[in-house]
């Protein structure tokens, strides 16, 4: 008996930009409300298993090409980089800065290096969640 | 404007609980896997949709916050949750759950047959 799944991949392709977009919000507005890195890559990760659960994991790899192990090794490097910065001009370790500044389009904004701390735990959350999930269903 | 906004967002409330009741009333009393699923993913939709809705006229009418999550939220569920019902009702269908006595029709299995046949010929 021929499958058609038509319906959950339609749906699929709709409600994977709106989980994405959601995750991305959660991931930046994680200093002044509930949110950050690790529920924004958590809530991405589950973007992608929808994917792989519509269609498959050669479906999957084709949209997002990328080792996912690359993914949690650069995180590391990201976050170790943000705590090891201060240390290298003489500050203590993981000493973080924040400034203001005047954007063209979004306005003033305060610019805070715990951002790009948190860039690397949404890398590192991706790449664990997937790489698991990954090897758990590959192996036949 | 504040009080009418807060009786608007009660009516809202109350409904979508009481479409919930009724979701939890239909799951209890129907007879098979497909009569109370279509009480699972209709009513409940309903239901949450309303209060979702009726949250988001609370929040924006007595305290002018606009959370457009809430909205996004309406928008996810009505999506989402009759794509979920029907994928378990065809999972239910492909391994085989029967359909209650009472049903006296099944179009999709003569619809089969017929797909079966046109295939084998």
């Amino acid at each position: 008996m021929k499958t058609n799944d038509i319906i959950l991949q339609t749906a699929t392709k709709v409600a994977v930009f709106i989980i994405i977009m959601f995750a991305v919000r959660l991931f930046f507005s994680g200093h002044y409300f509930a949110g950050g890195g690790f529920v924004g890559g958590l809530i991405t990760s589950a973007a992608i298993v929808l994917i792989m659960i519509a269609f498959d994991l050669k479906t999957a790899k084709k949209i997002v090409p990328i080792n996912y192990r690359y993914l949690i090794g650069s995180g590391l490097l990201v976050s170790s980089f943000t705590g090891l910065f201060p240390v290298l001009i003489g500050k203590p370790f993981l000493t973080h800065f924040y400034s203001y500044y005047q954007l063209p389009i979004i306005g003033k904004t305060s610019l805070h290096t715990a951002t790009l701390f948190d860039l690397g735990v949404y890398l590192v959350v991706v790449g664990v969640t997937m790489t698991i999930i990954q090897s758990i269903g590959e192996s036949e | 404007m504040i009080e009418i906004s807060k009786i608007i967002a009660a009516i809202f409330i109350l409904l979508g609980a009481f479409l919930s009741m009724v979701t939890a009333f239909g799951l209890i009393r129907l007879p098979d896997i497909y009569t109370r699923n279509h009480a699972a993913s209709k009513s409940a939709t309903l239901g949450i949709m309303s209060i979702l809705l009726g949250t988001f006229i609370y929040f924006y009418g007595a305290h002018g916050h606009f959370n457009s999550r809430v909205l996004l939220g309406i928008f996810f569920i009505f999506f989402t949750a009759p794509v979920s019902g029907h994928l378990i009702s065809r999972a239910a269908y492909n391994t085989g759950v029967k359909v209650c006595g009472q049903t006296c029709r099944d179009d999709l299995k003569t619809a089969r047959e017929r797909a079966a046949k046109k295939a084998r010929d």
